[in-house]
């Protein structure tokens, strides 16, 4: 994985240049106009958000089931992740909302559940961080609870009559508005790759604190 | 003369009767391009907002992880010094 770093970083940074000429140039929507540009990077970031999440309910479960470490260190890297992705997604919202809907925020089903699920998320970092000894289990079931929710509320715009536009957007795209399919593509992938970059970096931290602990625990049991 | 006065004041009259009218009510919907320019938000400031956040959120949790990298590293040197059998 190591090795895939750096021409992983490579590609990212290409994309993250290239990404904004391309949004530059996409077609104004009809009726938002440049605000609507937002887009690139508000739903690539729920997509990174949900990437993270995903992973971290996963790993959490193998933790919990088969009580690997490892996966340990992956929910909590991804649940970190889950949190940063989930406020990009959060704010650049309610900036897109104001012009668009003239609100910042309306407490309609997707917003809502939106805010409770980054809590969730939020709220596994704090039982890792405060919960003390034992923690780790706590905080993947919390993870798994986290992960069986958050269908619901990618489907809440079809299944309740929100402001929010409904899942089918995106994948209308080509047939609606070809010409923003490209820079939609370019932002998702670099999100996506940035999302797999800071993952990794996240992860090599969680090992060396690990590494960390067990030196503390073995110089303690020497008794020096 | 009374006539003049009595047209002023009718004039005066018909007019603050106007002014304290409501407006007339809008009875179809307005596109917000036609709206007036004092009432339509401007989104260039709002769109370098988004980026702007998302760029601060990426760098700033970046530098967290490079800043506890750090420390870990420090520490583990410091106890591998500490444990390392004295000759």
């Amino acid at each position: 994985m190591k090795t895939l770093f750096l021409p992983l970083s490579v590609v990212t940074a290409a994309l993250f240049a290239w990404a904004p000429l391309l949004i530059a140039n996409a077609p104004f929507e009809s009726t938002m106009g440049l605000i609507q540009k937002i887009f690139y990077f508000h739903v690539p970031a729920w997509m990174a958000m949900y990437s993270g999440l995903v992973v971290c309910g996963v790993a959490s479960a193998l933790y919990l089931f088969r009580g690997r470490p490892e996966a340990d260190r992956v929910a909590v890297s991804a649940a970190e992740l889950t949190v940063v992705f989930g406020l990009v997604g959060l704010v650049t919202g309610p900036l897109w909302a104001r012009k668009a809907w003239g609100i910042w925020w309306e407490w309609e089903p997707r917003l809502t559940m939106a805010l409770l699920l980054e809590l969730i998320f939020v709220g596994y970092l704090m039982v890792r961080k405060y919960g003390g000894p034992g923690s780790e289990k706590l905080a993947a079931a919390v993870g798994i609870f986290g992960t069986a929710v958050s269908p619901f509320v990618y489907v809440s715009v079809n299944i309740w009559r929100t402001i929010h536009p409904k899942t089918s957007v995106v994948p209308e795209l080509p047939r609606t508005a070809p010409e923003m399919v490209p820079p939609f593509a370019v932002s998702s992938l670099a999100f996506i790759l940035l999302f797999v970059l800071m993952l990794m970096a996240r992860i090599e931290l969680a090992r060396r604190q690990a590494t960390l602990d067990e030196l503390y625990l073995a110089h303690e049991d020497s008794g020096s | 003369m009374k006539t003049l006065i009595a047209l002023t004041f009718a004039l005066l009259m018909a007019a603050s009767v106007a002014a304290g009218q409501p407006p007339a009510a809008q009875s179809e919907f307005v596109p917000l391009s036609q709206a007036p320019a004092a009432e339509q938000l401007p989104a260039a400031p709002l769109l370098i907002a988004a980026y702007s956040f998302f760029l601060v959120a990426v760098v700033g949790y970046l530098w967290t992880i490079w800043r506890r990298l750090n420390k870990v590293d420090a520490e583990l040197q410091a106890l591998r010094q500490k444990t390392r059998p004295q000759h």
